[in-house]
């Protein structure tokens, strides 16, 4: 088995805020997040797949077409766009940087044809990045 | 649905690589320029990884304040800007940066409640780096 990770950047906003809870409620959990005209990360995506090398190829996957579906299905949709706005996953979801690895596990996960997901890792600052490897 | 979250701190420590049971000529010859006596630093960073279930209602494995909060109080504060040879733990335990890791991890997992403790990855200069998963194997 190899692991080949390909990385992409893209820029969002975003704000976190639950209708569930109160106004001081979402102060208290989200702190400075919660400000409703939002706030913007350059995002790094890392997107590991993993696979036997073809004999033919020395491939594991096509590597043209694993940057086709990240383009299509993450950055097309996310980069410069306002995600609690504009992407469909978060206009009932918090768009945290977990629920955000997870949505975008699940664009692609639908969209790779070969290549089989290993890990989304998603990185809001150089500081602070979320793993996630499907579910359990 | 379960994911890991990692958070990177920075703290800077002295130490000086000498143990008790290797005569002068031995600790010279195994930790070479770390044996000088009078010690010397690194800036360090530190990777926390937590794992656990998204809370629906706040799309969260665990709340940053409460990680950062935890990591301030019991690691950062206990090693930033400090001699590490003159901690308690490191008093018969040589001050490695895998023991330091070890130590770390140790800390973290009975002090930190919100989220479960996967690794702790130590980077003690660009060069080189730890990681500690309590013993088991790492997942990625």
């Amino acid at each position: 088995m190899v692991y080949l990770t390909r990385k992409a950047e893209f820029a969002a906003s975003h704000y976190y805020h639950n209708p569930d809870f109160s106004p001081e409620e979402n102060q208290r959990l989200f702190g400075k997040c919660n400000n409703p005209n939002g706030h913007g990360h350059n995002y790094t995506l890392e997107v590991t797949v993993k696979g036997e090398v073809d004999p033919r190829s020395g491939f594991v996957v096509d590597l043209k077409q694993l940057k086709e579906v990240m383009h299509r299905e993450v950055l097309d949709a996310m980069d410069h766009r306002f995600l609690n706005k504009e992407v469909p996953e978060f206009f009932q979801k918090i768009p945290t940087t977990e629920n955000l690895a997870i949505a975008i596990w699940q664009r692609l996960d639908l969209k790779l044809q070969k290549a089989k997901l290993h890990r989304v890792r998603v990185y809001e600052t150089q500081d602070l990045f979320v793993d996630f490897y499907g579910e359990e | 649905m379960k994911a890991h979250l990692t958070r990177r701190y920075r703290f800077s420590a002295s130490h000086r690589l000498h143990s008790p049971e290797l005569s002068a000529e031995e600790n010279r010859a195994v930790y070479g320029k770390c044996n000088n006596p009078h010690g010397h630093g690194h800036n360090y960073a530190l990777e926390v990884t937590v794992s656990g279930a998204v809370d629906p209602a706040t799309g969260m494995v665990c709340n940053l304040v409460d990680l950062d909060s935890c990591v301030e109080q019991e690691v950062l504060s206990r090693y930033h800007l400090e001699n590490l040879n003159t901690r308690q733990e490191f008093a018969v335990t040589v001050p490695t940066t895998e023991n330091l890791c070890i130590q770390i991890f140790d800390i973290l997992q009975r002090r930190f409640p919100h989220a479960h403790l996967e690794t702790v990855r130590l980077e003690e200069t660009m060069m080189n780096s730890f990681e500690y998963a309590g013993g088991k194997e790492l997942i990625s």
